[in-house]
């Protein structure tokens, strides 16, 4: 069990920690014709904008309430109403997530009250779906933040009933923030291999996956989990939660609609990859398909191989709370050793986290253990390029944001094949940076001065960034 | 900060966009926003400055998602890279303790990185509780012997724009005029050569992009006193006051330096442009005009002669390639003339520019490069950018990174030209780069590509073979 050590700084310096209300807005754009509006100043949702678009190189819709000077002071619950109808009126969406940010939390905000008010006022709208969310900055990280989000939507989009299996084969996912779109269209795959319908809560597979359609703009989000679909959880037979950090998404769900639920803390590795296709099987009464079966023996076969590179390696991880566990918990599962682990805020799961301690931090936190422990691999997202560059050791991204790298936000870490790309991902980055013990020349040699100058061998030292 | 100071501010009287109305800068609207905030414009302005630590002093979304992301490059110092933030929590605020936060925050920031300086952004929280950044940077100057400069840049306070102004007014009030220029030195004395220390005003040094100009200033025997703010040092911004001239490089953004500049210390300037090869070496030009240096203008027009020359024919296999090519440019400002004049040096045809950002003079400019029919576009959003696009028949669209993407899912060729770009074009060595990325992107064969629809699509809309046979089964068992 590891020991949880608090933030122990005045200064974050590097930091790890993205906010609770870029949280919240990666939610939302997980649902079909969505938009959210960040209640705050322009800034926020500006900063908000350039962090997604950097990572998913995709167009991001977000919005914002514009509070100025005298907003900020008087009241900015105008902004709100009328910033609701100005988006209603030009876009019609089906849904807008409404997040707060620290500067509306400070001056004090009551955002479902401005939303019944924009019901009074506007009843003309009543087809857009408006979900509130409270998500200072001050608390809480990413994840934290699309949580408070997911619980939101369930609140707002899904109503009581006792229609439990109306719907057989349909099963509800809940994801978090740490599954990627190429996880999302994973799993999705696996769901699919029993015979079984997934709707997805949210879907960032959907929307975020990065694909060219006719359409030449879309104020919306041009995919994700309709709207409908969400009214109609309480009819699945089964609900999936994948990630610690929605455990009280998961309690509402199954509080308001009696679906049964499965939660997973993560699917990275053998250990978990096998829960969840037991349970997919349960779920289903089908036998697992023979292809499952062959994804499996093909990361059995690669376990083996890698064992020898990630078997003793020493690893220094930064990230959510969630992820932090399941990668955690799958290097563990090879043999690795986390020696130095960072989290950007508090969650009941870091106590699990394989190791000896985990730090509240930030990249700098990550730099100095990962030196002290003498790390030979990183994980983190792109900002750890530059700790990894002055420590000279590789540096696997995950997490966000990943700027610097193409493609990272599609990769797929879940499921079989998942685990083993990350594996032979890994065992090479180990080969590439691996330390030859350093050549020793006996004072008895002869030759000593007529050997060509020593040159470094291609690849060493080399990081990947 | 005070509404008074905010309106002061906004009311640049050497900016043009105060010429027709009293507001300065546009008003936002909610729902209906695009553009980033005063916190973030002071950071863009400022953050260049290498050797300084910048601390930001809020919760954590404003340093949280921004740090070092931006393009700017030093040649030495990286500190300006590391991201710093109090981070508040929720404790810090209701129990009012930011600001010891942050004076243990600068104590942290000075022993773990020795900085030339400390500076200090206020972000919307602290500004609402009402944390003295001017108190706290004060003692702390006292204290620790390492000057610490408050920017009071909240972000609703406003737009970018007046964040740039808010970082200029914190360096005039704070720094310019605080230490004497270093001497020449003897080693970089040249015999027949007079120094001259100028400023640059606005110039970032985007992708190392000044480096392309700096060799020729050192050539002429101009020393950059300091370029406020690409690749600076702390020491040379408090030198400022002692330039014999500065120019503002293409941007309204800091225009109240250089009016300060001028009225307190007597040092006159001009606003000019680097992108080109007319404005670079209209620039020059303006430079010697305004130290009214005989020797310094001959110098300047031979090596004008020398270095244009030499580009024309460096570009010239280029010419074919883009000559005549139609261009749609959306950016802000002073660039909308001033990248005008670069694609013009290429013989390219820029079909239409957007002013939604430039002033009147701006517009004057751009009448006189493009001629009087010149096209101006206002509305930004992405559908009439792309109407525009097909309207004018253009064949490439050259904006900001934040329409980059729109560009792209309307499969259209792009040439990304705002603070981010990883590629520097300024002076006449990045016309090189400008040409090279503009053919790059004109000439890609993968527009033809994406823009083809599957091989099963058109047959599918030509026969519909499925939906025939079933229905054509189903009619036969009917």
């Amino acid at each position: 069990m590891a020991e949880i050590f608090k933030r122990s700084k005045p200064l974050a310096v590097n930091p790890l920690k993205a906010s609770q209300p870029i949280g919240a807005a990666l939610a939302f754009l997980g649902l079909k014709n969505a938009i959210p509006m960040l209640h705050g100043s322009q800034g926020c949702t500006a900063f908000g904008k350039v962090f997604f678009v950097r990572h998913f190189r995709e167009p991001i819709p977000l919005q914002t309430t514009a509070m100025d000077q005298v907003s900020s002071i008087m009241s900015a619950d105008d902004n709100v109403i009328e910033g609701l109808r100005v988006i209603c009126e030009k876009n019609a969406p089906d849904v807008i997530g409404l997040p707060t940010t620290g500067l509306s939390e400070t001056q004090g905000v009551d955002i479902k009250r401005l939303v019944r008010e924009f019901r009074d006022k506007h009843p003309q709208f009543a087809a857009t779906a408006v979900v509130p969310v409270n998500t200072p900055d001050f608390s809480g990280c990413l994840e934290s933040g699309f949580a408070l989000a997911m619980e939101a939507i369930i609140d707002v989009m899904v109503e009581e009933s006792v229609v439990v299996g109306r719907r057989k084969k349909q099963v509800n996912v809940l994801c978090s923030s740490m599954l990627t779109p190429g996880d999302t269209e994973a799993i999705k795959e696996w769901i699919e291999a029993f015979g079984l319908r997934p709707v997805l809560l949210p879907d960032i597979g959907d929307s975020l996956d990065g694909h060219l359609v006719d359409a030449e703009t879309t104020p919306l989000t041009l995919g994700g989990t309709p709207k409908g679909e969400i009214a109609s959880m309480g009819e699945s037979a089964a609900t999936l939660v994948i990630g610690r950090s929605l455990a009280k998404a998961a309690d509402l769900l199954k509080q308001r609609t009696g679906v049964p639920d499965f939660r997973f803390d993560h699917l990275l590795g053998l250990d978990a990859c096998d829960a969840f296709t037991l349970a997919l099987a349960q779920i289903s009464g089908q036998p697992v398909p023979a292809r499952i079966d062959r994804q499996r023996a093909q990361l059995q076969d690669a376990m083996v191989d890698t064992h020898f590179m990630t078997g003793f390696l020493r690893v220094g991880i930064a990230a959510d709370p969630d992820l932090l566990l399941g990668l955690g918990t799958f290097l563990a599962g090879v043999g690795a050793e986390i020696v130095s682990a960072v989290a950007p805020a508090r969650a009941e799961t870091l106590a699990e986290v394989p190791g000896h301690s985990v730090q509240i931090g930030d990249l700098e936190d990550l730099e100095r253990g990962a030196l002290k422990h003498r790390a030979q691999l990183l994980i983190s997202n792109s900002h750890a390029a530059q700790a990894a560059a002055s420590l000279q050791i590789p540096l696997l991204r995950a997490g966000f944001p990943q700027y610097d790298w193409v493609g990272g936000y599609a990769r797929t870490w879940v499921g079989y094949r998942g685990a083993r790309a990350a594996l032979f991902d890994i065992a090479n980055l180990f080969l590439g940076n691996h330390h030859d013990t350093p050549a020793y020349r006996s004072i008895y040699r002869t030759d000593a001065g007529l050997d060509p100058q020593e040159r470094a061998p291609a690849g060493a030292g080399l990081v990947r960034h | 900060m005070k509404a008074f100071e905010i309106a002061e501010l906004l009311n640049e009287p050497a900016c043009a966009h105060n010429k027709k109305e009293k507001s300065g800068c546009a008003k936002t609207k909610p729902g209906a926003t695009a553009g980033g905030c005063s916190f973030d414009g002071a950071q863009i302005a400022l953050l260049p400055i290498a050797d300084v630590a910048h601390i930001v002093h809020g919760p954590i979304a404003c340093a949280g998602s921004s740090w070092d992301n931006r393009g700017t490059r030093s040649s030495g110092p990286t500190l300006y890279r590391i991201g710093m933030t109090t981070d508040l929590t929720e404790q810090d605020i209701v129990m009012g303790r930011g600001e010891k936060r942050l004076f243990h925050a600068i104590k942290q920031a000075i022993d773990d990185y020795q900085p030339a300086a400390v500076f200090l952004y206020s972000t919307c929280v602290p500004a609402l509780i009402g944390d003295d950044l001017g108190a706290v940077a004060k003692a702390a100057t006292e204290l620790w012997g390492v000057p610490v400069v408050p920017v009071d840049c909240a972000g609703f306070y406003g737009t970018k724009n007046l964040g740039n102004r808010i970082a200029g007014e914190a360096m005039f009030k704070h720094v310019i005029g605080t230490r004497e220029p270093e001497p020449v030195p003897d080693s970089a004395q040249r015999p027949g050569i007079a120094v001259h220390d100028v400023n640059l005003i606005g110039e970032y040094n985007i992708a190392g992009e000044f480096w392309h100009v700096a060799p020729l200033f050192d050539e002429l025997g101009l020393r950059i006193l300091c370029s406020l703010s690409g690749d600076a040092r702390f020491h040379e911004v408090q030198t400022m006051h002692r330039a014999q001239a500065s120019m503002v490089v293409c941007a309204k953004a800091l225009l109240n330096v250089a009016r300060k500049l001028e009225t307190d210390y007597g040092v006159p300037f001009f606003e000019g442009s680097f992108y080109g090869i007319t404005d670079t070496s209209q620039a020059l030009r303006d430079f010697a005009r305004l130290l009214g240096d005989d020797d310094l203008t001959a110098r300047t027009e031979a090596l004008i002669a020398r270095e244009e020359a030499k580009i024309r024919t460096a570009l010239e296999p280029w010419a074919d390639r883009l000559k005549g090519k139609r261009v749609l440019l959306y950016t802000g400002g002073v660039k909308s003339w001033s990248v005008v004049s670069a694609l013009q040096d290429l013989g390219m045809n820029v079909v239409a520019t957007g002013t939604n950002k430039s002033t009147e003079e701006d517009k004057a400019r751009i009448r006189e490069i493009m001629g009087e029919d010149a096209k101006m576009i206002t509305d930004g959003s992405p559908k009439a950018l792309l109407q525009a696009y097909k309207d004018y028949n253009a064949d490439i669209l050259i904006a900001g990174g934040r329409n980059l993407y729109t560009a792209l899912k309307a499969r259209i060729p792009f040439l990304d030209i705002n603070q981010e770009r990883e590629f520097g074009y300024a002076g006449y060595e990045g016309m090189l780069e400008l040409v090279r990325q503009l053919a790059l992107t004109l000439e890609a064969p993968v527009w033809s590509r994406v823009r083809k629809p599957a091989p099963w699509a058109a047959q599918k809309a030509v026969g519909e073979p499925l939906t025939d046979i079933r229905t054509a089964l189903e009619a036969s068992h009917g």
